[in-house]
């Protein structure tokens, strides 16, 4: 049938979508290339003037890569990151769990209240409070220690998770529950054994959320924690590869580089729930 | 027949226990948001009211932060370049991923490798994907320039970052740069929410691209570009890394932000005081911000 449509019709679309998106694409996408080709660039091409800067032309090279690894803390920031987190992923989901599942389905005194309280701190921005909390990082004795990062980064993960969760626990039908809770089961039993297996999308989501908002945290981490060797990937790469006037420019995209490449993988594997997270907050 | 009742006794059992249990499951959160979150944010209201430094707690001094704030001339500054930033990479985000979210709405081929490429700017570490901006960006070796001169539209080097207002058009590109892939895929979301047949209605009726796209998508988008906006908003006006990473609020403070001065002011000037003054003038944006979502979300909810 398409076949059969004049071909004016048929390339129609390359002019009036395919090249208006173009500029689009390019634009989210040329800082990344641009990033990833300069780490493979000899230092005699990257600071050449006359040298296209679109192309490598010379010999590629991994010396910006072999500088990371060997003159920097490249892996102790990445390792840091990771556990990083890692543990405030967990914490924050499993606290997102148990206070997204009353707010779904039980009911109690107080509840809108709370509803509204996870929801406003979930608009609150890491700047507002990030003085105040470097004094009560203090006080707890946390201050330069990475425990002070697990500890903070759930007070904009949970709110995150909790509001995700509470929508899918609600999509939910009631009834699956209400049959085991006849059948025997106590709640915890019944939030365990039938909603959580059910609501495993939800879960996975809130999950990579917290995971790559605290991978690319910046704020609190530059705040929290000084020593260089317990600093997280995105402050570490920073502020430890400009040395007084001397900009390591291909060590600092190749660190730049590395560290999004977890959430790039993550994020390929995991598209659509990116996407399905990305517009909760907004469309339910 | 004992069954049934045996059934019932401890559903009335669980009936009691829900609200004990409901209060046990939200305890670890509400405790860590009123440590985390509600206490800092008391300690950050005294702190602007006093004038405490760095390992100090310092006396009540009342409005004196304030007062002196709105005189000096970095914070009235502050307060401008604020403005400016916000509006216009908020404007700048709507109308760009209002076309772009149109766009994709028609892809077929490739759909999922567009979506995806146009998305990943959103999830890159921002305090990462800035530096390749000021990379390209830099005085000496700014492939921005590069191109510029090679395509011969000027004749030498464009200072972006040292001059006030170039850098104040680079750090809102970056920031549009970063936000516009989550405006795009919000408004995609809303817009395949909307029935075929109202479009193919209006069609029949005679309306043409530009009246479907006032008179159907522009209204029945509106709760979802409401809420994409207002949250855009408050994010944007709290923003930290791309300042902080590009140009530190300079040149000549012509780029600070709240967040930056507060940064600035608070920890490495030491004036904690001040700094919390400034941090909390994204306060009364929030209240407004919370108060506005609340109002649609229950809008959108009783209309179910």
């Amino acid at each position: 049938m398409s076949n059969r449509r004049p071909w004016t019709k048929r390339i129609r679309p390359l002019f009036t979508l395919y090249m208006p998106i173009g500029p689009f694409v390019f634009f989210a996408l040329f800082p990344l290339y641009f990033m990833f080709l300069a780490t493979f660039k000899q230092d005699a091409e990257l600071y050449n003037l006359d040298a296209i800067p679109f192309l490598i032309t010379k010999r590629p090279t991994w010396a910006h890569y072999q500088f990371l690894s060997e003159q920097t803390l490249f892996w102790s920031w990445f390792r840091n990151s990771l556990v990083v987190s890692a543990a405030a992923t967990v914490v924050s989901v499993v606290i997102g769990i148990l206070a997204a599942y009353p707010l779904a389905r039980l009911k109690f005194r107080g509840a809108e209240a709370f509803g509204i309280a996870i929801f406003i701190t979930y608009l609150v921005p890491p700047s507002l409070l990030f003085l105040p909390l470097t004094t009560v990082v203090n006080r707890l004795g946390l201050s330069d220690s990475l425990w002070s990062l697990v500890a903070t980064y759930p007070t904009f993960l949970v709110p995150f998770c909790t509001w995700l969760l509470m929508g899918y626990f609600r999509a939910v039908p009631k009834e699956i529950e209400e049959c085991a809770m006849i059948d025997g089961c106590n709640r915890l039993q019944a939030l365990v054994k039938i909603l959580l297996p059910v609501a495993i999308p939800g879960i996975i989501c809130a999950g990579l959320f917290a995971f790559t908002l605290s991978w690319n945290e910046f704020l609190y981490s530059l705040v929290f924690v000084s020593p260089s060797e317990s600093k997280t990937i995105t402050v570490g790469v920073f502020s430890d590869l400009i040395r007084g006037d001397v900009y390591y420019w291909g060590s600092l995209l190749a660190g730049a580089s590395i560290g999004s490449l977890p959430i790039v993988i993550a994020y390929v594997f995991f598209l659509d729930f990116y996407v399905s997270g990305l517009t909760a907050g907004a469309i339910k | 027949m004992v069954n049934r009742e045996a059934a019932r006794h401890s559903l009335t059992d669980v009936l009691i226990g829900e609200r004990s249990f409901a209060y046990v499951l939200i305890a670890p959160a509400f405790f860590l948001l009123l440590s985390l979150v509600a206490y800092p944010f008391v300690l950050s209201i005294w702190f602007s009211l006093s004038d405490a430094q760095i390992g100090e707690t310092g006396n009540f001094i009342g409005l004196e932060n304030f007062r002196r704030l709105l005189r000096s001339s970095i914070f009235r500054q502050t307060l401008q370049n604020s403005i400016v930033f916000t509006s216009v990479s908020v404007a700048l985000k709507t109308v760009l991923g209002m076309t772009l979210a149109l766009l994709l709405n028609r892809v077929i081929r490739f759909k999922r490798l567009i979506r995806g490429a146009v998305l990943l700017p959103f999830i890159v570490p921002t305090a990462l994907s800035t530096l390749v901006w000021w990379w390209m960006f830099e005085p000496l070796y700014s492939v921005v320039n590069w191109t510029l001169k090679a395509m011969r539209i000027v004749n030498h080097d464009i200072p972006w970052l040292p001059d006030p207002y170039l850098a104040m058009f680079t750090v809102i590109m970056v920031n549009t740069w970063r936000g516009l892939p989550f405006f795009a895929i919000t408004i995609l979301a809303g817009l395949v929410t909307i029935p075929p047949e109202l479009y193919e209605a209006a069609e029949s009726d005679g309306a043409g691209p530009v009246g479907r796209f006032w008179h159907i998508t522009v209204p029945l988008l509106k709760p979802v570009l409401a809420i994409v906006i207002l949250f855009s908003t408050i994010f944007t006006l709290a923003d930290f890394n791309i300042v902080y990473i590009l140009t530190k609020g300079g040149p000549r403070n012509m780029t600070h932000l709240f967040a930056t001065l507060s940064f600035t002011l608070g920890l490495q000037g030491g004036h904690i005081a001040q700094g919390a003054a400034v941090s909390l003038f994204l306060f009364p944006i929030l209240v407004v911000v919370v108060y506005c979502q609340l109002r649609l979300v229950r809008r959108a909810t009783s209309y179910e």
